[in-house]
C-alpha cells in the first residue's frame, strides 16, 4: 500500500510538471509580455512609469531571455513560493492567495459536508421507498434543484431575506467585522452570513448526489446478496445499511476527486452574486483581465487540488472496497 | 401427519400486485418437508419454484402472500408456528430465518457481499441467532467451513468472496447456511452455475450434510439428472401450480402428469443421443492448430505471487468442413482461450493455427496481421454465452443484426431491412421483431437474435462459446436444433465450446476434451461419452448426473 502511494506521488509530480508547461503557455499567450501589460495598466490609470522599474522587472522575470529560461525562472519562483505579481490587483499573487484560501476552503468544505449530509439519507430513502410519495417529492425537489441555476437561487434567497426579514446576506462579514481579528463575535457574524452560500452551493450538489445514490442503490437492492442477508434473519433496515448502501457509496466517494478543485472553480456566479471573498471570483477576474500570473497560479493550484482529491478518493475507495484494494496492489 | 414432518404448506398463493390487477406467481401450492429427506422442486424458469422457496421464508416483496398456511413444526416442543401471516420484517419471522430455515442461492458470487470477508458474513448469522461472543462465533464459523470441506479454514475465513473459486463460494454459502444448524435447508438451483465435476462435489456435500444432520432439504432445480441424484420426494411445478408430487422413483418411472413426462423425455432425449442425421464428415480441413501454447504471465497479489497460468499447452485440434467439433472441459481448462486465439484476440507464444479461406488461400491465425482486412471475421463468427450481455441494450434488433452487414459495406437501406427480416424469420422470430429492443425478448429469443447476427455475413465457421449453457432444458434443445438446421442449410462448421456433456453428446460430431490447457482426448462424440479412454475424461463423464434415480452414482454412499 505504501509503495502504491509512493508511486502515485511520483506520477503526481510529473503530471504537475506537465500542467505547469500548459499554464506557462497560457501565461505567454496574450500579446506582449507581463511588463508591457503592467505598463499599459499603469498608464491607463494615469500613472507614469519609471524606466528603471521597468528594467528591473524585465531583469527579474528574465523577459529578454529565451522562452525555456523564462519557464525555468518562473518554475523556480513557484517552487520558492513566489507566484508572481498581479498587475491588476497590484499585489503579489501569494498575498491574494493566503488572504482568501482559508475562507474558500471553509465555505466549500462545509458545503460539501452539508451536501453529503442532505443527500445520503434522502437518496437511501428514495431508493428503498421507490415510487412512494416521499420518493416523488424528493425526485421533484431534486429536479428543481438541478434545473434552477445557483445564481438564481442565490438572488431569490437574497430577495426573500431582504424583503421579508430585512436581512442582507451578501458577503461573509458585516462591515464592522470585515478586517477585525477572529473572535467569538466575528465568528457568530461569519456564521450568520455563511449559511446562505452554503445552502445555495450544497443544495444543487445534493440534488445531483441524490439522483446518483438512488440509481446506484436501486441496482444494488436487487442483487442476490441482499436476499442472502435477509434470509439470515437480519432486519431490513440493518441489511440495507450494512450491504447495498456500502456498495452503492463507491461512486459517491469517487466524486471527492472533483470536489476539492471546486474550492476554486465552482460557484463563480454564486460567489459574485453573494459577493463572497473567496478565490473563485478572483479566478474569473484574472481570466477576464488577462492577469496571467494570477490566473496561472490559480489554474496550477486547481490542478494540484484535483490530483490530491483523486488520490484521496482512490485511497478511500480502496479502504471501503476490498476488490479495489487488491486490484490496486496487484496492478504493478 | 408423521412425526418427521417439519414444514407443512397448504393452499399457498402468492400474487404480484400491479396496476392492472394482480399477477399470480403461485397458486394453491401444497407440500410437506420431512426431516432427513430431500424434496426436489422441478420445473422450468418462471414456474414459481423460487417464489415458493422465498414464500417459506416470507421474503416475497414486492409480491404478497395472498392466502394459504405455512406451518413450521418444532418437533421437540411439539408446537407449530404459522409463518405466512407474520410481519415480513418482524422479530418472529427473523428468528426463524437463518436459524431454523436457511437458504442458499444459485449464483454464489453475487449472493455473497463483495465487500465483506467470508468470515464476517458467516459470523454475522451466528451472532444474530446464538448467544455467543465474537471469538466463539468465529470458532463456529471455522468449524462450519471445515464441515463443507474448505481447505485450511483458519486462513480461508478472512478471505473475500472474489478470492474463492465458484465451487468454494458455494461451499462458503452452505457453511453460512449451516452456521446455526437449521432444520430446513432451502437450496435454490445451487449447482446450476457450476461445472459438472464441481456440481457432483456440491451434491455429494449437501447429501452428506443432510444425512448427518437429519435436515430437511428443499432443493430447487430444472435439471432432471440432479433430481434423480439427490431427491427423495419430487414436486413438479408448472405455471405456478404443483402438477405432480411423489417419491422420486415413482415420478421417474411412473409419471402421471403429461408435463412430467415431457420433462423426462427432454432430459432423456439429450442423454440417449438419438441417431440424428450425422453427415459423413468431409476430409476438407478448415482450421488446423498445431502445438498451440499460451501462458498468461504471473500477477502479484497482496501477499503472494500468483504463478502464471499455462492456458494452452501444445493444443492440436482440427475443424473439418461441415462438422461440429465440441471442446469440453471444466472452467479454467482453456476452452475459451482457444476460441479467443482462433479469433485473434490473443497471440500464442508458440505453435501454429492455419485457417483455409473460402477463396483457397490460407491465413495464419497466430498472426495479428491476418485479421487486419476483416476477411477472417467475415468467414468466422461468434455466438456468446450470455444472451443478455452480448446484445447492446440501446440498439434495436435491426441495428444489432444489421451492423455486421453495414460495417462490411454489403447492404444498406431497404435491402438491409429486407435481409434482417429474412434472417429473423430464418431463426424463428417474426420479421417485425427488428423494431424492438433486446429487453423485449426472453433468453432463448435473444440467443436466436445472436445467431441471426452470426449468420448475417454468410460465414463458414461459427464459434459458439457456451452458447446454450444459460438456457433452460427445452429452450436449449430448440436452439441446438436450430443450429443443426442452419448447419445443414448454410454448410456451416461449428466449434462448440461447452461443459454440458449431455449437450455435447447430442450435438457434436467430434469432441476434444481439455484439462488444464491440454487436449487430453479426442474422438467422436459417442466414443468420448460412452467409452472414454483417459482417466480425466472418465472422471468428467462419471460426474454427469443420470436422469434415473435407479442409476444414482454421485451421491450413493
Amino acid at each position: 500500500m505504501l509503495g502504491y502511494i509512493a508511486r502515485r506521488l511520483v506520477t503526481m509530480v510529473f503530471t504537475l510538471l506537465a500542467l505547469s508547461v500548459v499554464v506557462f503557455v497560457v501565461i505567454q499567450l496574450p500579446p506582449g509580455d507581463f511588463v508591457t501589460s503592467y505598463i499599459a495598466s499603469l498608464s491607463a490609470a494615469g500613472e507614469s512609469v519609471d524606466q528603471e522599474t521597468i528594467i528591473a522587472l524585465r531583469e527579474r522575470y528574465k523577459l529578454d531571455s529565451p522562452v525555456l529560461v523564462q519557464y525555468a525562472a518562473w518554475l523556480g519562483d513557484l517552487l520558492r513560493g513566489e507566484f508572481g505579481y498581479s498587475f491588476e490587483m497590484q499585489r503579489p499573487v501569494g498575498e491574494i492567495f493566503s488572504q482568501r484560501i482559508g475562507i474558500s476552503l471553509a465555505v466549500e468544505l462545509t458545503a460539501v459536508v452539508v451536501m453529503w449530509a442532505i443527500s445520503i439519507p434522502i437518496g437511501i430513502y428514495s431508493a428503498v421507498n421507490q415510487y412512494s410519495i416521499g420518493d416523488y417529492v424528493a425526485t421533484i425537489l431534486g429536479f428543481l434543484g438541478l434545473a434552477i441555476p445557483n445564481f438564481l437561487f442565490a438572488l431569490i434567497l437574497m430577495y426573500v431575506c431582504y424583503n421579508w426579514f430585512g436581512v442582507t446576506i451578501t458577503g461573509l462579514f458585516s462591515a464592522e467585522y470585515m478586517n477585525a481579528r477572529w473572535s467569538l463575535d466575528r465568528f457568530l457574524d461569519f456564521a450568520s452570513h455563511v449559511w446562505a452560500p452554503i445552502l445555495v452551493i450544497s443544495t444543487a450538489g445534493a440534488a445531483q448526489l441524490v439522483r446518483v445514490l438512488r440509481a446506484n442503490l436501486l441496482d444494488e437492492l436487487n442483487k442476490p446478496y441482499v436476499l442472502t442477508a435477509r434470509a439470515k434473519g437480519l432486519a431490513r433496515r440493518k441489511v440495507i445499511w450494512r450491504y447495498p448502501v456500502r456498495v452503492a457509496m463507491n461512486p459517491l466517494v469517487s466524486t471527492i476527486g472533483w470536489v476539492l478543485p471546486t474550492v476554486i472553480s465552482s460557484s463563480f456566479v454564486t460567489a459574485i452574486v453573494l459577493n463572497l471573498p473567496t478565490l473563485s471570483p478572483i479566478l474569473l477576474r484574472a481570466l477576464l483581465s488577462q492577469d496571467m500570473y494570477l490566473a496561472g497560479a490559480l489554474i496550477l493550484f486547481m490542478g494540484l487540488l484535483t490530483l490530491v482529491g483523486t488520490l484521496i478518493s482512490d485511497l478511500l475507495l480502496a479502504w471501503i472496497d476490498p476488490r479495489i484494494r487488491l486490484g490496486m496492489v496487484g496492478a504493478n | 401427519m408423521s412425526n418427521d414432518t417439519i414444514l407443512q404448506v397448504r393452499g399457498l398463493s402468492v400474487d404480484f400486485p400491479g396496476r392492472k390487477g394482480d399477477t399470480t406467481a403461485i397458486a394453491d401450492v401444497d407440500f410437506d418437508l420431512k426431516l432427513g429427506e430431500t424434496t426436489c422442486f422441478v420445473g422450468e424458469s418462471g414456474s414459481g419454484k423460487s417464489v415458493t422457496a422465498r414464500a417459506v421464508l416470507n421474503i416475497v416483496e414486492p409480491a404478497i402472500i395472498k392466502k394459504g398456511a405455512i406451518h413450521l413444526v418444532d418437533v421437540k416442543a411439539g408446537q407449530k408456528i404459522e409463518l405466512s401471516g407474520l410481519d415480513p420484517d418482524g422479530a418472529e419471522i427473523r428468528a426463524v430465518r437463518g436459524a431454523r430455515i436457511a437458504m442458499i442461492f444459485q449464483e454464489p458470487m453475487s449472493s455473497l457481499s463483495p465487500v465483506h470477508t467470508i468470515g464476517q458474513q458467516i459470523t454475522e448469522a451466528i451472532l444474530l441467532h446464538q448467544d455467543v461472543d465474537e471469538a466463539e462465533a468465529r470458532r463456529r464459523a471455522i468449524e462450519a467451513l471445515r464441515a463443507v470441506q474448505i481447505a485450511d479454514p483458519e486462513q480461508a475465513i478472512d478471505k473475500y468472496p472474489f478470492e474463492y473459486s465458484g465451487g468454494m463460494r458455494q461451499r462458503a454459502m452452505i457453511a453460512m447456511a449451516l452456521g446455526c444448524e437449521p432444520d430446513i435447508l432451502i437450496a435454490d438451483e445451487p449447482t446450476t452455475a457450476l461445472d459438472v465435476t464441481t456440481q457432483a462435489e456440491i451434491l455429494r456435500l449437501i447429501r452428506g450434510l443432510q444425512e448427518s444432520r437429519r435436515m430437511a432439504v428443499m432443493f430447487i432445480t430444472h435439471d432432471m439428472g440432479v433430481v434423480a441424484e439427490i431427491a427423495d420426494q419430487v414436486v413438479v411445478m408448472l405455471h405456478g401450480r404443483v402438477v405432480e408430487t411423489g417419491a422420486v422413483d415413482q415420478v421417474f418411472h411412473a409419471p402421471e402428469h403429461a408435463y412430467t413426462k415431457k420433462l423426462l423425455k427432454a432430459a432423456l432425449g439429450l442423454d440417449d443421443a438419438p441417431a440424428r442425421r450425422r453427415e459423413t464428415p468431409s476430409d476438407e480441413v478448415l482450421i488446423e492448430t498445431g502445438d498451440l501454447s499460451l501462458a498468461f504471465p504471473s500477477k502479484g497479489k497482496l501477499f503472494k505471487r500468483v504463478a502464471g497460468v499455462q492456458a494452452l499447452d501444445r493444443v492440436s485440434v482440427e475443424l473439418r468442413k461441415g462438422e461440429i467439433l465440441g471442446i469440453v472441459g471444466e472452467s479454467g481448462s482453456g476452452k475459451t482461450t482457444l476460441a479467443r486465439v482462433l479469433m485473434g484476440r490473443f497471440q500464442p507464444q508458440s505453435g501454429q493455427a492455419i485457417y483455409h479461406m473460402r477463396d483457397g488461400g490460407t491465413r495464419d491465425l497466430t498472426d495479428k496481421a491476418s485479421f487486419r482486412d476483416g476477411q477472417v471475421y467475415r468467414e468466422m463468427r461468434m455466438i456468446f454465452q450470455d444472451p443478455y450481455g452480448s446484445l447492446n441494450p440501446r440498439m434495436t434488433v435491426e441495428q444489432i443484426i444489421g451492423e455486421p452487414l453495414l460495417v462490411n459495406g454489403l447492404l444498406k437501406g431497404a435491402d438491409l431491412r429486407r435481409r434482417v427480416g429474412a434472417l429473423l424469420e430464418r431463426v424463428g422470430l417474426p420479421a417485425t421483431a427488428m423494431e424492438r429492443y433486446p429487453h423485449a425478448f426472453s433468453g432463448g429469443q435473444r440467443q436466436r437474435i445472436g445467431i441471426a447476427r452470426a449468420i448475417a455475413l454468410d460465414p463458414r465457421i461459427i464459434i459458439a462459446d457456451e452458447a446454450t449453457s444459460a438456457l433452460d432444458g427445452s429452450i436449449r434443445a430448440q436452439i441446438l436444433d436450430l443450429l443443426l438446421d442452419l448447419r445443414a442449410e448454410l454448410d456451416l462448421s461449428i466449434l462448440f465450446i461447452a461443459h454440458d456433456i449431455g449437450v455435447v453428446r447430442y450435438f457434436c460430431d467430434r469432441v476434444a476434451v481439455m484439462h488444464r490447457g491440454r487436449v487430453v482426448e479426442t474422438g467422436t462424440a459417442v466414443q468420448i461419452c460412452d467409452a472414454p479412454q483417459e482417466a480425466y475424461t472418465q472422471r468428467l463423464i462419471s460426474a454427469v448426473p443420470i436422469p434415473d434415480p435407479r442409476k444414482r452414482h454421485l451421491t450413493a454412499s
